[in-house]
């Protein structure tokens, strides 16, 4: 008797949990997603490649590493969503978004750590789960690293010594 | 120090290598950080206080890297890369590692 009140408990806190997740969560990712393009419309024609050479012949004044990293949580819902996918298989849809502001996020804190730098050179993208177990996500973690180029003359110098 | 992640420094030549140096840390979080952390992950978004947590604990590993690079008599360090991995539930090491040259 006792035992059954318990699990009765368990599971309503759980059904709360859960209800909380998808109230609350649903809501911090799409602001979160907003505020994403956002900033990103900012840096729209800022260069940022995965390439490593530099083909251009201006001179350059600093070449730095540069780093960007954020921690992102995911919510009750996702994770009970993703435990009824796990029964029949297939994408698992709750945790690709995630995934994507989390590296989104990354590479705007790379760019805004160097205000000064015209182009980024050899982009590289990590991620790593820091938090949760084999069977349940946890937090991930994602790194975004690159290397700041800053040429010294800037385009308006060209254009007159030329 | 200069540091990058591309096999050179441009508008540099370098006239000396070292090999690789390296550095790392691991960190563990704290039992307030972690009930925190443990609120969040109900409701989703940025956990800042890992966030922070994980940015030091890199930081220090370049430190430490930079450390045997000046040791080495070098000035710059080519080719860095990142790696993170979890060695125990609740503490991620991080690493760093690149090639040690001379620049002019």
């Amino acid at each position: 008797m006792e035992h059954s009140l318990s699990t009765g408990i368990q599971l309503s806190l759980s059904f709360i949990f859960i209800l909380l997740g998808w109230a609350v969560g649903k809501k911090r990712e799409s602001r979160h997603c907003r505020d994403i393009n956002r900033r990103e419309q900012a840096f729209r024609n800022l260069p940022v490649v995965t390439t490593k050479h530099l083909h251009d012949e201006r001179p350059v004044e600093r070449a730095h590493l540069v780093h960007g990293s954020v921690v992102i949580a995911v919510d009750a819902f996702k994770v009970f969503t993703s435990s009824l996918r796990k029964l029949v298989g297939g994408e698992m849809r709750g945790y690709a978004p995630l995934l994507d502001r989390a590296r989104r996020e990354a590479i705007l804190r790379l760019i805004e750590s160097a205000p000064d730098a015209d182009l980024f050179l050899n982009l590289r993208i990590e991620t790593s789960k820091i938090s949760g177990s084999a069977q349940k996500m946890g937090s991930v973690e994602a790194i975004a690293y690159a290397t700041a180029i800053r040429f010294s003359a800037s385009p308006a110098n060209d254009a007159i010594s030329s | 120090m200069q540091l990058t992640n591309i096999e050179s420094i441009p508008g540099k030549t370098i006239v000396e290598h070292y090999g690789l140096v390296q550095g790392s840390s691991i960190r563990a979080k704290h039992v307030g950080r972690d009930f925190a952390a443990g609120l969040k992950n109900l409701v989703g978004g940025e956990l800042r206080g890992y966030t922070e947590l994980l940015q030091e604990s890199r930081a220090q590993a370049i430190e430490r890297m930079k450390l045997q690079a000046i040791e080495l008599g070098a000035n710059a360090i080519v080719n860095v890369r990142f790696a993170t991995s979890s060695v125990a539930a609740g503490a991620s090491e991080m690493m760093v590692y690149g090639t040690a040259v001379l620049v002019e």
